[in-house]
């Protein structure tokens, strides 16, 4: 298929893109452009205005800010997953990050490209989740932070402004005494997942102290499991406990029934990946 | 791997990297959409988005978009258009809906063209399609195949009267006599779902006119075929029109078509007398290139209770679509003589009904018939064996038929020539480790592992090479079944093959080369390939049903035979012997008893252009053609097993060992070989696990791109164990049998069979293809609630 017709601006700053935005009533950014090309191509989506901001070098890279990591919107797919800083404080990141479609797509898309397009089937808003990232939004009137669990609305929709950019996206360092596992479930090994589980696990002494878990497309947007991270706070770290919280994952969900998968079969896997994700992020298999 | 060693006597039988490929990685190829041509316009079409209704084109408002030089629709072409061809009258009572290649009043199938726009780019005529006006008058949508034979269901063509197109039934009660005497009668419906050919190369055509006549460039299998069907639908004259298959980026039977893009883009090259092109999109291929499979199989088997098998009997259902392509209708009938497999039995009845529906029409796709009579077969046998307790390897070996009973005529009039069933599968068992993975299974079993495993089998057999001609003709065949080549020896000595048969990736350059330098001598470097031009190869049938080294390559060897018969003459008159007294040996005539006296086949090549000292009376050429006409079809066989482990959580199967040993008979490159299986077992693993076209009840294709219609990659699939053995045919001088759809015939029912192993002891006798992880889940969670306990025995 073939795009209708639009303008076209390679953006080199985030002035020159916040401006370029703010010209039109009907702007869209392109950052890698893997999953936007696809919905220009196939006509669902006509803007007038397409501003490129993958060339943008502020919005690109990994830095080291203390007690967090600062990853610029528009670093590829490819780059996050062999960044030794990503690697070193971020593991989950890079874990789910490998996970996504295949290496000519990690080349080419961006993870702020996967965040701002808020995909209930992408891996990396759950991992965001899990983290407690902060997205940095600017637009015509600046920037502003919002974390992640205030930024994932709805399907295929976030607190990004019709004027603003995601610049960067802020990573929590989780310290010592975390461990993280990412489970994803899906058909064929490029295809966007059915259900995936993040799990960030913090264990003391023989007990869990601090669980996190976000589940991927169990809803119009990522979800964190509540209910399993309640039973999981303080409990033994045994493959028994973990079961018998990982049973509560569903719980809260209201998972689609497509092609993929009924809904009561999406219920299932989010327990048994649920399961599975948190015994390994606990260190117990 | 395979690890049959090669031959090293001659370059037949090695594995020879293939000429074709540097072109090909190094992105030199002569795709159709690569052609540009001074002042080519192009070509889009509208397509319909409902799937049945009346219909009222306006094209008017188009014409005024930038760039548009015309817009049509079916009013504009009128008769001249003519209508779709379908190629095989397989039932004397069998309804042909008329097809025009643009919808006239209505559209009976989401994507039938509807209008097309010509423009100076290609992005404005896909611009303008928004602009061409169409009242849709929606009618019923029949996409239900059982609910479409009931009565008073809603018809896709009013005329006919009828959604049936033939109904065929075998005449005879030879299964009905088998049966009584049976212990055991079992019966299962197996649903061969919709497949989507998905060639990597989309359908595109070229159309050049010049002042009366045309040339166009199409990503076809068949452009022989191909410009007979134009010049008979379009009026234009065979002779008229040369028809070139450029560089072709597969087709698996999708491109053994004559369709009406190619059928417009004559006629607007015509009327405009301009160069267009059309160039399909991915998605219109999804909705449009003919779909594959689809059909609904009862079957029933009859057999002792010591296994012995007594008859068998098929009930299909086939969905043909909206409409007939060129062997929609025949493709089901493919099957009707290859349900019986390679088993012996005193019965054996095959009814076959088919049925149009509002969906895109089906046709030929890779094994076309076989695949579909080969898993019912295997999967039926399969269930056999468990209802009666015995080894599935076992319940064959009793049934099959033993290699010294070939020449065999089966229950349904097939000559098997040769085989060897119990070699290949001896070989395949010791590659597999069948002993060792049944003891592992065991222990799963036991130990309620939830990750079970399977293991299926399927020893199958097919049939290749479509003839001989006489025998296509009884059956109604518009065709027939020889296919030609011709030698030509240059001044030089090389050599060009021109081959009728069309390669579109199957390496015909490489193997039409060893075939030749094998025969004559000639280095393999010195040998081409011209083909897929009906300007320089004027006649052939092209390249479908693994026909193209058993019947082209038989006219090759035939064709070789004559220039060293001419060759043979040449060298007598210069070294003064009579012809008889010549040996020839790896392109070097010589004199029996006399070594020293030889003469090389270049220097005959030579002598024979010169013509300056040849045989009183002869041709001055060397040049030599052969049209070779089967006696019969050809019948690969092999045994694939294959080992699953199921995650009985989660539904998720993982192929966990696939051993496929082949029987193609004798083999020229056995590495081209064993690519062909490679990528047939993919494909066949495709429609066990993965691909589904899938329509709404509204007739809405909804696996329309990759997200949804799931093509495998080599992520998703095994490393596969690969062997040979080699029985040769003794119906064609080659010995060749055809491989190019035994991989995709075989290794659907072996996934099929491991995965319904695996969790048979839940009590669950099949699993609806693709087996997908839910449909998995869902038999066991259902199965573990119908038995809580866990007792459910196979």
């Amino acid at each position: 298929m073939i795009p209708s017709l639009f303008d076209y601006v390679r953006a080199t700053s985030v002035a020159e893109a916040v401006s370029a935005l703010a010209g039109s009533d009907d702007a869209k950014v392109l950052g890698g452009g893997q999953s936007f090309i696809p919905i220009l191509r196939l006509r669902l989506s006509n803007p007038e205005l397409v501003v490129d901001v993958s060339k943008v070098a502020e919005m690109r890279g990994v830095r080291d800010d203390g007690d967090a990591l600062v990853i610029g919107s528009m670093t590829t797919h490819h780059e996050v997953l062999h960044d030794p800083l990503v690697l070193q404080h971020a593991p989950l990141l890079a874990q789910a990050t490998g996970t996504v479609a295949d290496p000519q797509v990690r080349h080419r898309g961006t993870l702020g490209g996967a965040l701002a397009h808020a995909d209930p089937a992408s891996d990396l808003p759950g991992v965001a989740l899990v983290y407690g990232a902060q997205m940095t939004l600017v637009g015509p009137n600046g920037s502003r932070t919002v974390d992640a669990a205030d930024f994932f609305l709805d399907y295929l929709e976030t607190a990004l402004a019709e004027d603003e950019l995601l610049t960067s996206i802020r990573v929590p360092k989780l310290g010592a005494g975390w461990g993280t596992h990412y489970e994803k479930f899906n058909r064929v090994a490029q295809a966007w997942s059915i259900v995936g589980v993040a799990a960030a696990v913090r264990r003391d002494n023989g007990h869990i102290a601090e669980a996190r878990v976000a589940l991927t497309n169990m809803g119009s947007t990522h979800l964190r499991a509540a209910a399993t991270e309640q039973a999981l706070s303080g409990a033994e770290a045994t493959d028994r406990a973990v079961h018998g919280a990982a049973q509560l994952a569903a719980e809260g969900t209201r998972p689609a029934s497509d092609q993929n998968a009924q809904a009561d079969y999406r219920e299932e896997l989010a327990r048994v990946l649920t399961h599975r994700a948190v015994k390994a992020a606990a260190g117990l298999s | 791997m395979t690890t049959t060693e090669a031959k090293t006597d001659t370059v037949f039988g090695q594995p020879l990297r293939r000429k074709e490929d540097a072109h090909l990685i190094t992105g030199r190829t002569k795709w159709v959409d690569n052609i540009q041509m001074p002042g080519m316009v192009h070509l889009a079409y509208l397509r319909s988005p409902i799937a049945h209704a009346k219909i009222s084109v306006d094209t008017g408002p188009a014409k005024s978009y930038p760039g548009v030089i015309a817009v049509y629709s079916a009013a504009d072409f009128g008769a001249e258009m003519g209508f779709m061809a379908d190629a095989w009258t397989c039932h004397p009572d069998m309804k042909k809906p008329l097809n025009p290649p643009l919808a006239t009043d209505e559209v009976r199938y989401v994507g039938e063209p509807v209008a097309v726009v010509v423009a100076e780019t290609r992005y404005q005529a896909n611009d303008a399609l928004e602009a061409i006006s169409v009242d849709y008058d929606a009618l019923p949508a029949i996409t239900d195949l059982e609910a479409a034979t009931a009565d008073g269901s809603a018809l896709v063509h009013e005329a006919l009267g009828t959604n049936q197109c033939y109904h065929l039934q075998t005449p005879g009660d030879s299964y009905e006599a088998a049966k009584a005497k049976a212990d055991v009668v079992i019966k299962r419906r197996f649903r061969q779902q919709r497949l989507i050919p998905s060639a990597m190369e989309p359908r595109a055509v070229v159309v050049v006119p010049t002042v009366d006549d045309f040339t166009m460039y199409s990503s076809t299998q068949i452009p022989h075929v191909l410009r007979v069907l134009l010049a008979l639908i379009t009026g234009v004259s065979e002779s008229k029109l040369r028809v070139i298959a450029p560089d072709v980026g597969g087709g698996f039977g999708s491109k053994v078509a004559c369709s009406a893009e190619e059928i417009i883009s004559l006629l607007i090259a015509k009327r405009l007398q301009l160069p267009v092109k059309w160039n399909e999109s991915r998605s219109e291929s999804m909705q449009t290139v003919h779909h594959g499979r689809d059909q609904i199989q009862d079957i029933e088997v009859a057999a002792k209770s010591d296994g012995t098998l007594l008859g068998m009997k098929v009930d299909l259902i086939a969905d043909l679509g909206a409409y007939l392509r060129l062997f929609t209708a025949g493709v089901p009938l493919f099957g009707a003589a290859m349900f019986n497999a390679i088993y012996k039995m005193e019965g054996y009845q095959f009814n076959c009904q088919t049925v149009f529906t509002n969906k895109c029409p089906t046709d030929a796709y890779r094994g076309a018939g076989r695949p579909e009579a080969t898993f019912g077969a295997e999967r039926i046998m399969d269930e056999l064996a468990a209802h009666l307790g015995m080894d599935p390897l076992k319940l064959r070996e009793k049934n099959w038929i033993k290699h010294e009973e070939f020449p065999y005529t089966t229950i349904s009039g097939s000559v098997y020539d040769t085989g060897n069933y119990e070699a290949a599968t001896a070989r395949a068992v010791e590659l597999f480790g069948y002993d060792e993975l049944r003891a592992e299974q065991k222990q799963r079993r036991e130990s309620k592992d939830p990750v079970q495993l399977g293991i299926g089998v399927s020893t199958f057999t097919e049939a290749c090479g479509l003839a001989p001609s006489r025998a296509l003709g009884q059956l109604n065949v518009s065709a027939g079944g020889w296919e030609r080549a011709e030698i030509r020896v240059t001044i030089t000595g090389k050599i060009q093959v021109i081959s009728g048969s069309t390669p579109h990736g199957q390496g015909h350059l490489t193997s039409w080369s060893q075939l030749v330098s094998d025969k004559l001598g000639i280095p393999f470097e010195d040998i081409d390939v011209l083909a897929g031009d009906t300007a320089s190869s004027p006649q052939g049938l092209d390249t479908y049903g693994s026909r193209s080294l058993v019947v082209g390559g038989s006219a090759i060897v035939k064709a070789c035979d004559k220039v060293i018969a001419k060759a043979r003459r040449v060298a007598a008159h210069t070294l003064e012997c009579d012809p008889d007294d010549l040996e020839f040996n790896a392109g070097v005539f010589s004199v029996k008893g006399s070594p020293g006296s030889k003469m090389l086949i270049q220097e005959c090549a030579f002598a024979t252009h010169l013509a300056h000292n040849i045989p009183d009376g002869m041709e001055p050429s060397l040049n030599s053609a052969y049209t070779f006409d089967p006696i019969n079809l050809s019948y690969p066989h092999g045994t694939h097993l294959c080992a699953i482990e199921v995650d009985t959580e989660t539904g998720f199967s993982k192929i966990r060992k696939y051993v496929a040993v082949d029987d193609v008979g004798t083999v020229v490159n056995p590495m081209i070989v064993e690519g062909q299986v490679h990528g047939g077992i993919a494909q066949g693993i495709a429609q066990a696990m993965f691909e589904e076209g899938i329509y709404d009840s509204d007739g809405n294709l909804t696996t329309g791109s990759f997200v949804d219609y799931l093509v495998p990659s080599a992520a998703d699939l095994p490393s596969y164990t690969t062997d040979r053995t080699e029985t040769p045919s003794t119906d064609n001088p080659i010995g060749a049998k055809g491989v190019g759809e035994a991989g995709c015939i075989a290794s659907t029912p072996a996934v099929v069979n491991a995965i319904v192993d695996a969790v048979r002891h839940f009590g669950i006798n099949d699993i609806a293809m693709p087996c997908s992880p839910e449909r998995v889940w869902r038999a066991v969670h259902e199965a573990k609630q119908a038995h809580p306990h866990g007792g459910a025995a196979s």
